[in-house]
């Protein structure tokens, strides 16, 4: 992992003091609210329904031991014992005091994390994938090239009043498991004629008008990156629309211009940026790229794991659906679904969090991964030591065998905390994961993925869910619309809508005849619900969704 | 013709801890929906909101949000202040705490 330099440390610093004393003249009345605001969002302090909230970056998902610790403690000093891991890969507390706030980031600054840039119209976290470093498909780690982004990034001068905020992911592996197709800038590692370098994907986006990013450069050297993106942001600086905040995004900037106007300016630009540049940054890189060397990998047998997934049945159900392929060795990917059923997508107490911790630093070279859909990875895990790892889990309520099933929800926060949703997520999330729980239907459905966003702003990725729900206010009534056949993968598309929205009460009934109709129509369990939907389109599962209407019309 | 106006609370979040907090009135801040003054006139519902949004020192984000005012007292007529005066729905944290 990327280790602060004095530069970091001392920048992170300054930073925080910076914005204490910012704190200090809010609270003695020296700044209005008006002011405040803008610097507050800087670093990364929003108000929402009932109290404050801090989110905290954790670049490219990826911590340590140490630092997971540290979000434990905050959770009990400042917070309510927990922390909700979001669809960033960020964490969010849910109740700190204003006052706490500037103690919670030294504590932070600690143990090199910060909340820099987890909101306003800048370039925010870079997300990366949750598997990165460990991965049998990856072509290379993605993360230092996400950790130079972050260091060009972090209070770029000329990238802090952006249009609307920017959002940037990173994948080194053909299996797109970071999104990249909806961010603003999409990063996918490739290699030419062996040299290394990305295709860029630029334009995604989801929220009110959902796009899918366009590739902009089919092939970028990888020393060019920096300046090729520092010409991208710069291109949507001055031509992103600021007269109106829904077309602020470079998905409509890339839109209303074309992809190929946007590429000349870009291409132009490059060539002046790109001259500035002296190579400093490639030598950063070089240093960054070092600290990421892959841990040393055990050579052990793996006899404790094979016996142990013949002999016990719910071991091997959680070892089915939980682990990953490794790319050492008698290792896996441990996934821990933060999912139980019932539970707050998410969700992690800080009792929790110190267990994996403890794991991480017992088991898994001492690092954990955030991943967007709102889990907990253990990257590096061997396989002896799964079995007694599984043990621990469970004991701490985080065994359950989900991921990738219909109750491994993405839900974001919803009208329970956030201040711009219409319609509550969590509760629907919690009833949907409860019911098929009840049903123990789960397993027998096979991979099928529920996203719920609470308002059109869409962070709970319903768009580019197999079942998409988004929550809204239909009269001063909850309402939830559903949208199918969306795909967050490297074949991404966007969901399309189903019908007409059902009330909170009628939603999950609808979800089970939908995933009935599934069960029913598709050629064999082998047809995941989304091949099902891709093979027979709408029709089928519009007809279970709106049976009434079916009636009406044959009628 | 203009809407009839409908009756409002003035409300808004503590700047130090964030709470919800609503206008009595005596012109002070009370966590309690019950404790709060149900404004009537539409005109002085903009001069109180005037009043509260000036004080930036004790709340941020003042509002006129509507209630009714039923037989156990002021009730909220939307969803989202029914969230706000109780708290999340997932935990028993905010105002419910307390209840």
């Amino acid at each position: 992992m990327y280790a602060y330099n004095a530069f970091d440390t001392s920048f992170l610093a300054s930073r925080n003091a910076q914005f204490r004393a910012q704190v200090e003249r809010r609270i003695a009345g020296h700044l209005t609210e008006d002011e405040f605001k803008p610097l507050r969002l800087m670093n990364g302090v929003y108000l929402q329904l009932h109290a404050y909230m801090l989110r905290v970056a954790i670049p490219y998902g990826t911590l340590n031991g140490g630092q997971m610790n540290m979000l434990a403690r905050l959770a009990d000093t400042y917070d309510k014992g927990y922390g909700h891991f979001t669809t960033r890969q960020n964490i969010q507390y849910n109740w700190p005091e204003l006052r706490d706030i500037p103690d919670m980031l030294d504590e932070l600054g600690t143990v090199e994390m910060h909340a820099i840039q987890t909101s306003g119209n800048t370039i925010r976290n870079v997300t990366a994938d949750h598997f990165a470093g460990a991965a049998a498909d990856e072509i290379a780690d993605p993360r230092p090239v996400a950790e130079l982004i972050r260091q060009w990034s972090t209070d770029h001068p000329e990238f802090q009043f952006l249009p609307r905020k920017f959002k940037v992911a990173v994948t080194g592996s053909m299996s797109d498991r970071a999104v990249t197709r909806a961010h603003d800038i999409g990063l996918r590692m490739v290699e030419r004629d062996g040299v290394a370098g990305f295709e860029v994907i630029v334009g995604g986006g989801l929220g009110r008008t959902p796009m899918l990013g366009k590739v902009i450069a089919e092939f970028l050297p990888r020393e060019d990156l920096l300046p090729y993106l520092e010409a991208i942001v710069s291109v949507y600086n001055l031509l992103g629309r600021r007269d109106n905040k829904y077309k602020a995004r470079i998905k409509i900037t890339v839109h209303e211009n074309g992809l190929d106007k946007i590429r000349d300016l870009v291409n132009e630009r490059f060539i002046a940026i790109k001259a500035r540049f002296s190579g400093i940054d490639q030598e950063q890189f070089k240093v960054i790229e070092a600290s990421f060397a892959p841990p040393a990998f055990i050579a052990a047998d793996t006899h404790a794991y094979d016996t142990t997934y013949k002999s016990s049945p719910v071991f091997r159900g959680w070892a089915d659906t939980n682990l990953h392929a490794h790319k050492a060795d008698g290792y896996s990917i441990v996934t821990v679904s933060l999912k139980a059923h019932g539970a707050t997508p998410g969700d992690a107490t800080s009792a929790q969090m110190r267990v994996l911790a403890d794991l991480a630093q017992r088991f898994g070279h001492d690092e954990l991964r955030i991943s967007h859909e709102q889990n907990v990875i253990l990257p590096y895990v061997h396989k002896s030591h799964l079995p007694e790892l599984h043990g621990i889990l469970k004991k701490h309520g985080l065994a359950t065998a989900n991921i990738g099933l219909i109750s491994d929800i993405i839900a974001c926060p919803g009208m329970d905390y956030c201040a711009l949703a219409t319609a509550r997520s969590i509760p629907i999330a919690q009833q949907i994961a409860t019911r098929f729980d009840d049903l123990k239907l789960e397993h027998e459905i096979g991979e099928l993925k529920i996203k719920i966003s609470g308002c059109i702003n869409a962070c709970g990725h319903h768009h580019v869910a197999h079942i998409g729900i988004l929550g809204l206010d239909r009269a001063g009534v909850e309402s939830y619309q559903i949208t199918l056949g969306g795909d967050h993968t490297e074949t991404a598309a966007i969901g399309e809508r189903a019908g007409p929205g059902f009330s909170a009460d009628d939603i999950i009934p609808a979800i089970e005849r939908l995933v009935e109709a599934y069960l029913a129509i598709r050629s064999s369990g082998e047809e995941a619900f989304i091949q099902t939907f891709r093979r027979l389109g709408m029709a089928p599962f519009k007809a279970a969704l709106y049976p009434e209407k079916e009636q009406a019309d044959a009628a | 013709m203009s809407r009839q106006f409908t009756p409002k609370v003035v409300t808004a979040n503590a700047l130090l801890e964030g709470d919800v907090v609503y206008l009595t009135n005596a012109d002070t801040w009370t966590r309690k929906l019950s404790d709060a003054a149900l404004i009537t006139d539409e005109a002085d519902a903009d001069l109180r909101l005037l009043q509260a949004e000036a004080q930036t020192g004790v709340v941020v984000g003042a509002y006129l949000a509507e209630m009714s005012d039923g037989p156990n007292g002021l009730e909220p007529t939307h969803f989202r202040e029914a969230f706000r005066r109780k708290g999340p729905s997932n935990y028993r944290h905010g105002k419910q705490e307390q209840i």
